[in-house]
């Protein structure tokens, strides 16, 4: 299963990535139509990327009273139906990451769709805070990172056991 | 009915009397000068008498945007603020990173037109297309980072805001425009004229979106200019690193780094004032003002000594030399310090860092009495560089008066004009003429005065492979450079891009974006026209060939040490060859035969 990883330390903030996925999904350039989201804290000077992390536990789904919001168990993405929307935006308040949007008008729900497996955010963005990974490769990855550390300590704790 | 990425709307402002009034955008005037700079100034030439005094309430401030912002070309959120410059009374446009541009597009205006003065501090606040004229006596007299902070707290914790700080609100001549708290529109003077104006700022937030004539040539156009940037070694490699600090070693490596006011041009310290030290010990993180794949700029933090915890953007190369080498400082927290206070006062780096190296050299030389300066003034000394600059930006005492107006004022105020080294007054950057032959052309004849973003020569001359000590083609050289820049700046890109991108493919984002058919010598014609149209504002200003000129430090005393050592710049052979391959005569006057080829005849 890819996920969608979002990288702090390396987003700029130059929000290429919102204007990106509006012109995707809406052929405009305009952030406020982007699934995804850029925080700019300006008292620090600090970036922080926010899109749907497509749930196990999808409260967005389970909220929704007309199936609208269903998690597919195939692509394990959170899929939004607009037919199926009556715009109670419940949806909204269920998000623990704020990544239920309302596009530009303030009435009609967006959401990621991962772009159907080939992220244009991931495109665009140059310092690659954002990439579209495989989750057990990123595990695989960050343990050997880990254990390549654990190792060279392990060296050191081993000459004083064992000098 | 104007097509693809305009919004095709002005919005215009009298301060004086409150009225707020949407135009249409003249569609004529954005295929013959695109947009932001080169549409600004034709407003300017047409509502203005370029004579006028630039603090007085007949002088204009546009707030402008260009085609390309708020789209996903790269590095296309420039803002600018054209006006006839506090500094010089030339034509001023300085622009600026951030996010500002962009957010003033999605409000539906293509750029602000400002006249008149409020009667006391007001702010604008633009909300989805909607114009509130706000008081602002709570900001007056804030820093730049409160301002900002105080703005968004007012109005939206999204909005992008302008300000002016206490330089700009005092009419300190080389105070500058600030955006989004921390990233400027530094040169000439612009936050004077703001100030003139009664005009804190301006805070903006829309829900528009922009569009393009030719969408799918227009993302084929994105993604193959993305990808030359981030291949590119300076763009996509040392810019991101290092920022443009990574200048420091290249330019000094040449002895074409200009140390303590210009009595030499290499500086055998810089290493502990590089792009690399900055990295080492000063870096927080990148970052990248709006859709720009580069990210040169610095968010930085100093660690230890006097100023530790101090934290903000920056510094770049020009702010490093400025406060560095220019003053004989290699302390690179004072460095940074002086440049973060020139942040928060909205002051600009390069004025203000020559400022106070003319200060030392007055001093110094003992043009200068002891008893007007209240520490002791000496090349070297960055408490003495704190503390002007604080001065300055408070306009305390007789030297924070004198500082405030820059070297020129300064240094005529002393007897001695001779010793600022500028050119129309405003201060040089950070490349020496003596040493790199081209760019000094480029300062003597740069429309807002000594500047190396007009024409950066310095990308053939240094980092290319034109010869930097020598005279032939120079004069093709800077109008080239200028042309490009003028044409360039006017589509709200940021001159960065030209590190790996040429003529061609901003012509193709340009014209895919607007639907305007342009090719690379339709942009450079076009480019060429807003360059005259801005000499022929200067040349109605008052300007003549006499002011197209180099500090006599330049041309006549040799440089001492370094790689470049015993050169002087010779500018007037080049300068006859410059008005000749302009079509201007030897008064520099451009040609009637020019004014027609670029249709400009009816403003001469």
């Amino acid at each position: 299963m890819k996920i969608l990883m979002l990288d702090p330390l390396k987003c700029t903030g130059c929000r290429a990535c919102e204007y990106a996925c509006s012109f995707k999904h809406e052929g405009v350039f305009n952030p406020l139509d982007s699934r995804i989201k850029i925080s700019t804290f300006l008292e620090d000077l600090s970036f922080v990327p926010s899109v749907c992390m497509q749930c196990e536990e999808a409260y967005c789904a389970e909220v929704c009273p007309t199936g609208a919001l269903t998690k597919n168990a195939e692509t394990d993405v959170v899929e939004f139906n607009k037919d199926e929307c009556i715009g109670c935006k419940q949806c909204v308040v269920a998000c623990p990451w704020g990544s239920i949007k309302l596009e530009h008008t303030g009435k009609e729900i967006i959401k990621c769709d991962n772009c159907g497996g080939d992220p244009e955010c991931v495109k665009v963005c140059a310092q690659q805070a954002l990439t579209f990974e495989e989750v057990e490769d990123t595990v695989a990855a960050k343990q050997k990172g880990v254990a390549a550390k654990y190792k060279e300590i392990a060296k050191e704790m081993a000459k004083g056991v064992n000098p | 009915m104007i097509r693809g990425s305009y919004k095709g709307k002005i919005l215009r402002v009298n301060l004086t009397s409150g009225d707020v009034k949407v135009e249409a955008i003249n569609e004529e005037w954005t295929k013959k000068y695109i947009g932001g700079r080169g549409y600004g100034t034709r407003v300017m030439l047409e509502e203005i008498d370029p004579k006028v005094d630039p603090l007085s309430k007949e002088n204009k401030v546009i707030i402008a945007t260009g085609p390309l912002d708020g789209t996903l070309a790269p590095s296309s959120g420039r803002v600018m603020v054209i006006t006839k410059g506090a500094l010089n009374g030339a034509i001023a446009c300085s622009n600026s990173g951030g996010h500002f541009g962009p957010a003033l597009k999605q409000t539906g205006y293509d750029m602000i037109i400002l006249e008149g003065k409020a009667k006391e501090p007001v702010y604008l606040w633009i909300n989805k297309g909607k114009v509130e004229i706000r008081s602002a006596k709570n900001l007056w007299g804030k820093l730049i980072d409160e301002t900002d902070k105080l703005m968004r707290e007012e109005t939206h914790p999204e909005a992008e805001t302008m300000a002016i700080g206490p330089a700009g609100e005092k009419l300190s001549l080389i105070s500058n425009v600030m955006f989004n708290g921390h990233r400027a529109a530094g040169r000439t003077g612009v936050g004077a004229v703001v100030g003139s104006k009664n005009l804190k700022g301006i805070a903006v937030r829309g829900n528009l979106g922009t569009n393009v004539a030719d969408p799918e040539k227009f993302m084929e156009a994105v993604y193959e200019t993305r990808d030359i940037l981030n291949k590119d070694a300076f763009s996509g490699g040392g810019a991101a690193l290092y920022g443009t600090a990574m200048l420091v070693n290249v330019i000094n490596g040449v002895g074409g780094f200009p140390t303590r006011n210009a009595h030499d041009a290499y500086f055998p310290e810089a290493e502990k004032i590089s792009g690399e030290t900055l990295r080492d010990k000063n870096l927080v993180r990148n970052e990248g003002c709006a859709e720009c794949p580069i990210g040169c700029g610095r968010v930085t933090e100093i660690k230890e000594g006097k100023y530790k915890g101090e934290h903000g953007g920056g510094p770049e190369y020009e702010s490093i030399w400025a406060f560095g080498a220019m003053c004989g400082i290699s302390d690179l927290n004072a460095v940074i310090m002086a440049n973060y206070l020139c942040d928060r006062y909205g002051l600009d780096t390069i004025s203000a860092g020559s400022t106070v190296a003319c200060a030392m050299d007055l001093y110094e030389s003992g043009f200068m009495p002891k008893e007007d300066a209240p520490f002791t003034l000496n090349f070297g000394s960055s408490d003495a560089l704190v503390e002007s600059i604080k001065l300055m930006g408070e306009q305390k005492g007789k030297l924070g008066k004198l500082l405030a107006q820059g070297s020129y004022r300064l240094a005529e105020h002393y007897g001695h004009p001779e010793l600022s080294m500028s050119a129309k007054k405003q201060e040089f950057p950070a490349y020496d003429p003596r040493a790199i032959k081209g760019i000094g052309l480029e300062y003597a004849t740069s429309n807002r005065g000594a500047c190396h973003v007009r024409g950066y020569t310095i990308a053939a001359e240094v980092l290319g492979n034109a010869d930097r000590l020598k005279y032939e083609g120079k004069a093709e050289l800077a109008k080239t450079f200028q042309d490009l820049t003028a044409a360039l700046d006017s589509t709200g890109i940021c001159l960065f891009t030209t590190f790996g991108l040429v003529g061609k493919n901003i012509a193709a984002l340009y014209s895919t974006a607007t639907g305007n058919e342009c090719d690379e010598k339709e942009f450079m014609k076009i480019g060429e026209r807003i360059w005259n149209l801005e000499k022929l504002f200067n040349l109605k200003a008052g300007f003549t060939r006499k002011d197209d000129t180099l500090p006599p430090r330049i041309t006549k005393e040799p440089i001492k040490t370094g790689p470049s050592k015993g050169e002087i710049e010779k500018l007037d052979q080049m300068l006859d060859n410059y008005y000749k391959v302009r079509g201007w005569d030897e008064k520099s006057i451009p040609t009637k035969e020019k004014l027609e080829e670029l249709g400009l005849s009816q403003l001469k």
